[in-house]
């Protein structure tokens, strides 16, 4: 691949905020979407001729169609407030990298177009005239933004970027400027169910194989079930979950704790994807028409629950936006929240009693938590607003021994995103990403040397993929990122003579 | 009628016109334009009550702004809260009898002019000194401050340098509330003050201080966190359920 050499961010002793550098990252852009690709999802195959036209009538229609686009254009004030908050800027030093420099790419187009003062004063107000560089801009800059809402905590009006980067995103795919990396994933998930294109037979190989693998292991035979009509739980769950590193560890988890508890449960091979990148393009056609493949799965399949794996920016489809367009779910068991997270049904369990575990089975590490942004700044878990901070920290500290949490301001709330979400995961942004995870680095270097953590968990495929490509580049090892249900499924403690009557059940069945 | 009496009375009228009928207009786009999905930045309350706590601590101590950096927070605060007290305390022109809780603060509002300027001076100092701000100022930016800082500066002359005649400029704005003009005090600092605030009027709702208004719209600051308990769908989206299945 002809990836351009660069330079790995140095991890300083302390946070520093860096002084700009113009224009250092302009000329990162991932691949452009083929004509094939783009029609596919009903867009323009290339650059329509017409296309600043078209561009403008979308922004007008867009403006009319979402409050917090036509707020956020007019309300920020230019207080420099988001300005040190994006992990992009303080791994890059691009300017433009800076939340409020980003959406002005957008808003100084709006203004010109849209409002009386950039009409008649353009030079006054910062405003723009669509050109070809400043759509250039866009496909850069909009395309190094994760999309991951840091800067909408610190915004004094909640002005959150990621809405503008998927306005921006929507206006260059309706204009024939499309990325590839997400419409090509999109599409697979339009034909095949998910974004690896894994076909069906291909799926429930992979899961015959891993059913194998646990009874070597641990004797026991813990089922993966595909296609179950009938069972109570229907598990979606990132497609990564059932071939990569170490998400197919956190599967093995979920599928351990499903089994101990004797609830039964089944994947699905139409809807065998929790991702959703229509969020990261900003169109809610495409993310509607994937949320209603996991309606259809779960009506088909005649389950009671659905319970969403462990993937962040799928967690906030699922959590803030499945009900909207896929529901009602009414013909679900109603004393089950829609959908659950796989944590809110080991957590309770564990809180029931109905695991056990040995977290001495985990002595071998000391573990801290990495807060996918999607999760803890876009939904929640749980009934308490921060249950998506406590939920998975009371998982981790029943499955562990030693726990140490990250600096305070690189958790929770404010935690930095990994640098690979948003539709960003790919390898023609590779530098973006090593660049962008920086800050989280620099939390996590801090609490190794500190408190001598090994490893860390997280509860998004996103951050797994990306942590395991991008920790070889700041000197710590691929595996010591781990998947919270990892951590689970090293600890719990299997009975091999356990039988419980629900799993008789579906051995009948099938 | 002196020329200057009539020109002001005039302005105030098309000022004041401009402000309210073009902030009302976005105020209606605002309320108009649907929220499609729920997005509150989270962790966010989980019932109205909640969001109302949550909105009024934005609004009187600007929470996020405090959290995110504390001399922005600092100056922002002084020249808001400052700037709150002076046209509390100019409430006392426009009423006949003045209301009592105006009379009140009298004393405050005169000296949170200081404030307010102090507060001006830090934000167009952190505007002009850090390199971030200054890269994302546009030359409106710096103006906006200034034109405040003019207001505040030629009201604060008034008030404590060179007096006007109150009791004359007070007939003028009640004789302007019906339509029967008495002549305004030709002071230049006022005639200054004045015409610079006709100015902020008729910039209000082209400007960034839509902000104001736009506040209490910000989606993610105003919505409650309860998707799975109530399904939540904006007019354009349900024009779009017919194409679902099951
Ligand atoms: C609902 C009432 C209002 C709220 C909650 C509010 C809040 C804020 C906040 C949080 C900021 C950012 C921090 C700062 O720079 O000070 C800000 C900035 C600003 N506000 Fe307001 N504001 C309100 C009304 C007004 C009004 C009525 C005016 C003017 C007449 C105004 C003028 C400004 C200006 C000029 C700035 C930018 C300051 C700078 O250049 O740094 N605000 N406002
Ligand atoms: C029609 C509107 C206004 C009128 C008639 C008016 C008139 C005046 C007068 C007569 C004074 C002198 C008070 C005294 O001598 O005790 C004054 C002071 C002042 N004005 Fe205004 N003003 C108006 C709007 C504004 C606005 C919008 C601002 C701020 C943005 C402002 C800021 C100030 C300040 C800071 C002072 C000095 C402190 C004080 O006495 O309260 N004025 N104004
Ligand atoms: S949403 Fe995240 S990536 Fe995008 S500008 Fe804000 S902080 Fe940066
Ligand atoms: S914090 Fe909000 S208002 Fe301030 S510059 Fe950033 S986006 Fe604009």
């Amino acid at each position: 691949m002809a990836v351009a050499e660069f330079k790995t961010p140095k991890i300083g002793e302390y946070p520093v905020i860096p002084h700009l550098q113009e224009g250092v990252m302009a000329h990162s852009k991932p691949y452009v979407a083929k004509p094939d690709l783009q029609e596919k999802l009903g867009y323009p195959g290339e650059l329509v001729d017409n296309w600043k036209e078209v561009a403008i009538e979308k922004m007008g229609e867009l403006t009319g169609k979402y409050r917090s686009l036509q707020v956020f254009l007019d309300s920020c004030v230019k207080c420099g407030a988001c300005t040190d908050k994006c992990h992009y800027y303080l791994g890059t030093t691009d300017p433009k990298n800076m939340p409020v420099a980003r959406q002005d790419l957008f808003r100084k187009v709006y203004r010109r177009y849209f409002t009386v003062s950039g009409k008649l004063f353009p030079k006054l107000v910062g405003a723009e005239d669509l050109t070809e560089e400043v759509l250039d801009d866009w496909y850069s800059y909009f395309h190094q933004c994760s999309q991951c809402r840091r800067c909408s905590v610190y915004c004094p009006y909640g002005i959150d970027t990621a809405e503008i980067s998927m306005a921006a995103r929507e206006v260059m795919d309706v204009v024939g400027k499309g990325q590839k990396y997400c419409n090509e994933i999109i599409g697979k998930v339009h034909v095949i169910g998910n974004n690896l294109g894994l076909p069906e037979p291909a799926l429930v190989d992979t899961l015959e194989g891993l059913e194998e693998d646990v009874e070597e292991e641990t004797g026991v035979q813990v089922r993966f079930p595909v296609d179950e009509k009938g069972a109570d739980v229907l598990l979606v769950t990132p497609s990564a979950d059932f071939f990569a590193e170490p998400h197919i560890d956190g599967l093995i988890g979920y599928a351990k704790v499903f089994h101990q508890a004797g609830i039964s449960w089944t994947l699905s091979s139409y809807a065998s994807e929790a991702a959703n990148f229509g969020m990261f393009i900003g169109s809610y056609e495409n993310m509607q028409k994937l949320a209603l493949r996991i309606r259809q799965a779960a009506i088909d399949l005649g389950v009671k629950r659905i319970v969403f794996g462990e993937c962040g920016h799928a967690w906030r489809v699922a959590y803030s936006f499945l009900n909207t367009l896929a529901g009602p779910f009414d013909f679900l068991d109603p004393s089950y929240p829609v959908p659950q997270h796989i944590c809110e049904v080991t957590h309770g369990l564990i809180q029931e009693g109905r695991l056990t575990l040995d977290p001495s089975k985990n002595d071998d590490m000391v573990l801290t938590y990495h807060d996918s942004c999607n999760v803890a700044r876009a939904s929640r878990m749980g009934d308490r607003s921060g249950g998506q901070f406590e939920i998975p920290r009371e998982i981790i500290k029943s499955v562990c021994n030693h726990y140490v949490d990250m600096p305070s301001y690189s958790i929770k709330e404010g935690t930095y995103c990994c640098g690979g979400g948003g539709g960003l995961l790919t390898d023609d942004l590779i530098e973006l990403r090593v660049k962008g995870a920086l800050p989280r680095m620099e939390a996590l270097k801090n609490v190794v040397e500190e408190y001598g953590v090994t490893h860390m968990a997280a509860i998004c495929a996103i951050c797994k993929s990306q942590f395991s490509k991008v920790f070889p580049y700041y000197d710590f090892e691929m595996d010591q990122i781990v998947s919270l249900h990892q951590l689970v499924s090293n600890a719990i403690v299997l009975q091999p003579e356990e039988a419980t009557p629900s799993e008789e059940e579906q051995a009948d069945a099938a | 009628m002196s020329v200057l009496t009539t020109v002001f009375a005039v302005l105030f009228y098309v000022a004041t016109a401009i402000l309210l009928v073009f902030t009302a207009h976005k105020i209606w786009r605002y309320a108009k334009a649907p929220a499609p999905l729920k997005i509150p930045t989270t962790p966010a309350p989980t019932t109205r009550s909640g969001v109302v706590f949550r909105m009024v601590k934005e609004l009187t101590i600007f929470e996020s702004l405090f959290k995110a950096n504390k001399w922005t927070w600092l100056f922002g605060w002084m020249f808001h809260f400052g700037l709150l007290l002076v046209l509390l305390r100019h409430l006392r022109y426009f009423t006949d009898p003045v209301w009592g809780w105006v009379v009140f603060i009298q004393p405050f509002g005169k000296y949170a002019a200081f404030m307010m300027l102090a507060g001006l001076a830090g934000l167009w100092a952190r505007r002009i000194f850090v390199d971030r701000v200054r890269y994302i100022s546009a030359p409106s930016d710096h103006l906006m401050l200034l034109l405040l800082i003019a207001i505040g500066v030629t009201g604060a002359l008034m008030t404590f340098v060179d007096h006007t005649d109150i009791v004359a400029l007070k007939a003028f704005f009640l004789g302007l509330f019906v339509f029967n003009w008495s002549p305004l005090p030709d002071d230049l600092i006022l005639i200054v003050h004045l015409s610079l605030v006709i100015l902020l009027m008729i910039i209000f709702p082209f400007s960034k201080l839509l902000h104001a208004p736009g506040i209490f719209f910000s989606p993610t600051r105003n919505q409650v966190d309860n998707p799975r308990e109530r399904r939540h769908v904006a007019s354009w989206a349900a024009r779009l359920e017919s194409t679902k299945t099951g």
